[in-house]
């Protein structure tokens, strides 16, 4: 795990993860422009630093209702903004983007945060951005599997001689600057099915797992099918670390958090993906089981407990920020999981 | 409440007629209800390719947008080779999976002969099963000899019509009222 920064004597990682949605508070009705969106991530990843949480990021999103665009310059201003907590992507769309490029950027990250920088690289969840960027939608698959490989490359070797099908080779090539220790941790980002968690398997690569609801168990599965295939191709699954990622809202009671998510969840759903969320499958959400993590601090707890029971996940990264929550609100979140939340968390998790 | 009708192929007569039916009988009995046809004879709509419906424009745009806003769907559907039209199910393919929760969807089938008559039971009904339609589970069929010069002239067959919008209409008031009560419940 040292290869990933993980440290697992300090019990689960706790991060916080953003895809700098820009929507509508549809309590108020109101939107805040995006200037004061992209300051008020900035803003939110120093408040997590302050907090002691241990993981920031921010995900590329290239359609109507974000703001990250170039998430990348956001994590810049992070990184400067900061100063222990570490950060990363969530996630680069590696298939429109030159690895190289990427590589170069993050390196600088890694370097103006004192090396604190990661790297989830994804397959992007919309298709729109490949018309944008210039790509054919077609080479969905093809895109990624040949960057991702790259990408990796350039991290384990700083003279890279390569040629695929989709960029120019690089002949001698060096890619600089490098980390300030030498890589990054890349992970690849998983939607929640066990087929693309597998593929994160064969190549032996941490994965961050996208868990946005249903039941905690499901997705055992697909963390178990990873950790079976990287084990079967010659790696090592406890040096692996596996990330999960979703749903989050803390609030004194678990009714008055469920009263209070639910709007963002299900208009910010409406907007962004099409189809809202239904009551019903809400409503299951306070269950245990469920891997939403909505309620009061101590259901959390037990929550993210059970998940880890389940799971042995090295880092649960939260969302919690989807829907126009406004920034007090995400201000009293970040304090219940420094005052609350991280020391019963940290308490049982660290491994001896 | 807001319904769509979909009449599912690019030629042929009888399936409009029927819908003109629908779009008749909605407006002298249903003032309260929000009616369109959508004809796929009138729009240009490219296969589907996998994305979200959102990121679709021009007419695939317009015909899935407007789809997913209706509270219940009247499909009219012709047979071809023993199934649905392909233009009709590339109208299935270009929406999520569960496009049709908390939708209710009745059928008209128009056929050239009765042997159709289970086309829709085993190849339309599993569509709309696995896209979690509320299923109005009569539907009507309707033949070659019901048909005269774009009117239809069989009586039974009008009033089956009558008896599915009817349904329909009545269905979509009871799920939506069940699912509002039971929303109600909910402390959030």
């Amino acid at each position: 795990m040292e290869k990933y920064r993980i440290d697992q004597s300090k019990g689960l990682e706790f991060g916080i993860y953003t895809l700098a949605d820009h929507l509508t508070n549809p309590h108020t009705g109101e939107r805040i422009s995006a200037q004061q969106r992209v300051q008020e991530i900035i803003e939110l990843a120093k408040l997590a630093d302050e907090a002691g949480i241990d993981f920031f990021s921010v995900g590329e999103s290239h359609q109507e209702y974000f703001v990250a665009q170039a998430h990348s310059v956001i994590l810049s201003a992070i990184a400067q903004a900061t100063k222990k907590i570490k950060i990363g992507s969530s996630s680069t769309i590696i298939s429109t983007s030159d690895p190289v490029r990427v590589y170069e950027d993050f390196a600088t990250i890694d370097l103006i945060s004192d090396g604190r920088a990661e790297i989830i690289a994804g397959r992007a969840s919309r298709i729109g951005l490949y018309e944008l960027l210039g790509y054919n939608v077609r080479d969905y698959e093809g895109l990624f599997e040949e960057k991702f490989d790259l990408l990796l490359k350039i991290n384990e070797e700083e003279i890279v001689n390569w040629s695929g099908q989709y960029r120019p080779a690089l002949r001698n090539a060096k890619v600089l600057p490098r980390p300030k220790n030498g890589s990054l941790p890349i992970w690849r980002a998983v939607g929640g099915t066990p087929a693309s968690a597998m593929k994160a398997g064969y190549a032996g690569v941490p994965m961050a797992l996208a868990a946005l609801g249903g039941p905690a168990s499901i997705f055992k599965r697909t963390i178990d099918a990873y950790r079976e295939v990287a084990e079967s191709n010659g790696f090592d699954p406890a040096k692996l670390p596996v990330a999960t990622t979703g749903f989050f809202f803390a609030a004194e009671t678990t009714q008055e958090a469920m009263r209070e998510m639910y709007p963002y969840i299900n208009e910010g759903m409406k907007l962004t993906n099409g189809n809202g969320f239904p009551k019903q499958a809400f409503a299951q959400a306070s269950d245990k089981r469920n891997v939403i993590n909505v309620g009061s601090p101590q259901e959390i707890i037990e929550k993210i407990l059970y998940q880890h029971e389940l799971f042995d996940h090295q880092r649960y990264m939260a969302q919690m920020d989807f829907g126009g929550v406004p920034f007090d609100k995400l201000a009293k979140n970040i304090e219940i999981i420094a005052t609350d939340i991280l020391p019963a968390i940290r308490k049982y998790t660290a491994k001896k | 409440m807001k319904i769509v009708g979909i009449s599912g192929s690019i030629v042929g007569s009888k399936t409009r007629t029927a819908m003109n039916y629908i779009s008749e009988e909605i407006s002298a009995k249903y003032p309260e209800v929000e009616f369109s046809i959508i004809d796929l004879a009138e729009y240009n709509l490219q296969f589907s390719d996998g994305r979200n419906y959102l990121e679709y424009d021009g007419d695939t745009g317009f015909v899935t947008k407007e789809v997913m806003e209706a509270d219940a769907i009247v499909i009219g559907t012709p047979v071809f080779q023993a199934s649905i039209p392909g233009t009709l199910k590339n109208v299935f393919d270009l929406l999520p999976v569960q496009a049709f929760r908390d939708k209710v969807v009745g059928m008209i089938v128009t056929a050239g002969s009765a042997k159709h008559y289970l086309v829709a039971e085993q190849q339309l009904k599993p569509i709309l099963s696995y896209m979690k339609a509320q299923i109005v589970q009569t539907y009507v069929f309707i033949e070659e000899k019901d048909f005269h010069r774009k009117e239809i002239v069989n009586d039974d067959v009008i009033f089956r019509l009558e008896r599915l919008l009817e349904d329909t209409v009545v269905l979509t008031e009871t799920y939506q009222s069940i699912r509002q009560a039971k929303e109600d419940e909910y402390d959030f």
